[in-house]
């Protein structure tokens, strides 16, 4: 027995010694050397995710660890209009990770410091130190992240993003990918100070493979909001981690929609350190073919009165694979806790299939916790009574899919993405009809 | 309007034989009431007229305006003019109501080569019909049939009925479940849409809604075919006797 644990770590450790071969450590000032470093010490200790790893049972880790990634086409977008194209926003641009100052817009924002990690990194000091990398690193116990680890060490760029106030319009963080074989790894920080509010969009591929994290600091009272359109590109490879720590009475917000894509991991991990704070995070995935979809979801509930909710949809078809980790963690002293997790899948034939993992794990005597994890067809009399009043069979389908996928898009507070989301929803279904 | 001729219909899972030889006349501008005990296969009849999977016609068959129905999908036949208000209404959660009305009066326009309702339109057009069903706007919000009462989900068939203007209106049990003032309200809905060029046909249980709907004709249903047909005053002698005595006689 601890001849195979030795043996598999021993292997762990090579792919990680192959990994960081292709990899160099970035220069830069004393704080964010400092943090490097310390990611690359703990990414050394873990070595890279294998397939028998408690959280990698469901999802193959290879494309996410090889040293050079797997190359990927630039998807054909057609005459698609970019997400959030019509919002009023602060547009940050990177072309297969490295930013774009021409497709951007002037960093300034009343409330908001924003800047380039890229640049902060030459700084000897950055605000940005008691965050960087210290969110990822609390993310690491109970379960370990080596990508993320991978990528505070590695990333090359990203936004540090410091809100005093409540933010105007929304900053929008956009990825473009034009290069068969790019890799980028970004890493963004927000940190929000008392009180303060800002809605962030993230929306497109970024590259042929993407590592990217996002640390958000919330500080007591404030509230954050975040909208995120992965797209519908079909060989789209990305691990995203979003790591959350929150104050007292502060409010975390996030929905993602995701399509297509051959393998996208997204990880969370939500710590509530103040009461009367409230977390909602939400998805919802369309996969069709040679698609592995992955949210990996950790909350932890570690002051009183505090609410969460989890709810991620899938819906699958033609061999689609959906895998959904969910935790709610309530510790000893969080009570009157209020956790909530909801996965479902919708299987729209034999072939497809949803791997669910949901858990509970409570110290505290006096909470209201549940979970529930379904899988199921399309209704077959919701169908018909729709045809039978002449909506088509294909709309129909699309109005059901719709329909279930809907309470995951109800999280976002915002009316008008809200709409946005789901009208983007009702086209990608359309052209999947064609 | 609607004929059905010796029509033979099984469960496509089972050897289930449901209508044994049914036939039909309905001609336009006319009521028919369908009366018969349960499990004669009335809503069997309306689902196969309908389009429903899961049954198999092994004989017989049935034409709107002389044009074959049994071959169509489903949606073609309500374009083409049929409407089934359901027994059971389906609870379709995270569908609107007006969403759901808006699509399918469109869907349907659409398959006709008609032009689309713009959205202004619709909601003052539904806004009028849904007050005469006393049909509130919140209603209208809701997602289709999701926490309508029993009542309410029949007033929301009416309502979909009268949106659609459908040629033929198959009525499956409309009444059960309502009040007498819901009754009334409903029947007062079909009867404003009783035209010359359209037909009904109605299946129920009791005699009191026919004397709101006065019906042309009224047929008995039992084991799966038509087994008596007459006037009005049929629905009388089996609210009297029961099913027993005609059956006899058939
Ligand atoms: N899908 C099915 N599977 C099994 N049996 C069925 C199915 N559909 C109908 N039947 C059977 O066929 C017969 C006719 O049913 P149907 O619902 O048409 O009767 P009905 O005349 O409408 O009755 P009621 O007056 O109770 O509404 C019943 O014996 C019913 O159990
Ligand atoms: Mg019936």
């Amino acid at each position: 027995m601890a001849v195979a644990k030795e043996k598999l770590l021993a292997r762990k450790r090579d792919a990680l010694a192959e990994r960081l071969g292709a990899l160099t450590l970035p220069e830069g000032g004393a704080w964010i050397t400092e943090a490097r470093k310390s990611a690359l010490g703990r990414l050394e200790a873990m070595g890279l995710p294998a397939p028998r790893d408690e959280y990698w049972r469901f999802t193959k880790p290879d494309l996410l660890n090889a040293p050079k990634p797997a190359p990927a086409a630039v998807f054909d977008h057609g005459d698609e209009m970019p997400v959030f194209g019509e919002v009023d926003r602060i547009k940050i641009v990177f072309v297969d990770g490295v930013f774009d100052a021409a497709q951007s817009d002037d960093l300034t924002l009343a409330g908001v410091e924003i800047d380039r990690l890229a640049e902060a990194a030459k700084a000897d000091i950055h605000w940005a130190k008691g965050v960087f990398g210290t969110v990822e690193l609390a993310s690491q116990t109970p379960v370990e992240r080596p990508l993320a680890a991978l990528n505070t060490a590695f990333a090359t760029d990203g936004v540090l993003i410091r809100v005093t106030g409540k933010a105007a319009k929304p900053i929008s963080l956009i990825y473009k990918h034009e290069d068969d074989c790019s890799d980028a790894i970004l890493h963004n920080v927000v940190k929000l100070e008392p009180g303060a509010e800002l809605t962030l969009l993230e929306n497109g591929p970024a590259a042929a493979r993407f590592n990217k994290c996002l640390e958000v600091d919330i500080a007591d009272g404030a509230r954050f909001h975040h909208i995120r359109a992965q797209g519908r590109d079909h060989e789209r490879q990305a691990v995203t981690g979003m790591f959350v720590r929150q104050g007292a009475e502060s409010l975390f917000k996030s929905f993602t929609l995701t399509a297509n894509g051959r393998l996208t991991r997204n990880e969370s991990f939500i710590e509530m350190k103040g009461a009367n704070a409230s977390a909602h995070i939400a998805g919802a995935a369309l996969g069709h073919g040679d698609f592995h979809h992955d949210d990996t979801v950790f909350i932890t509930h570690d002051a009183e009165n505090c609410e969460s909710r989890q709810v991620f949809k899938k819906v699958l078809q033609k061999g689609a694979v959906g895998a959904f980790q969910g935790k709610i963690l309530v510790k000893r002293g969080a009570q009157k806790t209020d956790g909530y997790q909801k996965s479902q899948s919708l299987l729209l034939d034999d072939e497809a299939q949803f791997l669910a993992k949901p858990e509970l794990e409570i110290y505290a005597d006096d909470v209201a916790c549940s979970h529930g994890s379904t899988s199921g067809a399309i209704d077959e009399d919701m169908l018909f009574y729709l045809r039978a009043r002449g909506v088509d069979k294909g709309t129909a389908m699309d109005l059901l899919v719709i329909a279930f996928v809907a309470e995951a898009i109800e999280e976002i507070e915002d009316e008008s993405f809200r709409e946005e989301i789901t009208e983007r929803l009702e086209s990608w279904l359309l052209r999947r009809r064609g | 309007m609607l004929k059905i001729e010796n029509l033979h219909v099984k469960l496509e899972e089972e050897d289930k034989q449901i209508l044994k030889g049914l036939s039909l006349e309905v001609p336009a501008g006319e009521v028919h009431a369908i009366m018969g005990p349960n499990g004669s296969g009335k809503s069997t009849l309306s689902y196969v007229l309908s389009g429903k999977d899961g049954y198999e016609v092994t004989d017989g068959t049935a034409t709107l305006e002389g044009n074959d129905l049994l071959d169509l999908e489903a949606e073609e036949r309500a374009a083409a003019g049929l409407f089934l208000a359901f027994q059971y209404p389906v609870e379709i959660p995270g569908v609107g109501n007006m969403t759901f009305l808006r699509t399918a009066v469109n869907a349907q326009r659409k398959a006709r080569g008609e032009e689309e309702m713009s959205a202004a339109e619709f909601l003052k057009v539904i806004r009028a019909k849904a007050k005469d069903l006393k049909i509130d706007a919140d209603m209208l919000k809701r997602p289709v049939n999701v926490g309508f009462s029993g009542g309410e989900k029949k007033r929301n068939e009416i309502l979909q009925m009268a949106m659609l203007e459908p040629k033929m209106c198959i009525l499956d049990e409309t009444d059960s479940g309502l009040d007498v003032d819901a009754m009334k309200l409903v029947s007062d809905g079909v009867n404003a849409l009783r035209d010359p060029n359209r037909a009904f046909l109605v299946i129920t249980h009791y005699q009191r809604l026919l004397d709101h709907i006065v019906p042309d004709v009224v047929h008995i249903m039992a084991g799966g075919k038509i087994v008596k047909s007459g006037g009005p005053e049929l629905a009388l002698e089996v609210e009297k006797n029961g099913y027993a005595d005609l059956m006899e006689s058939a």
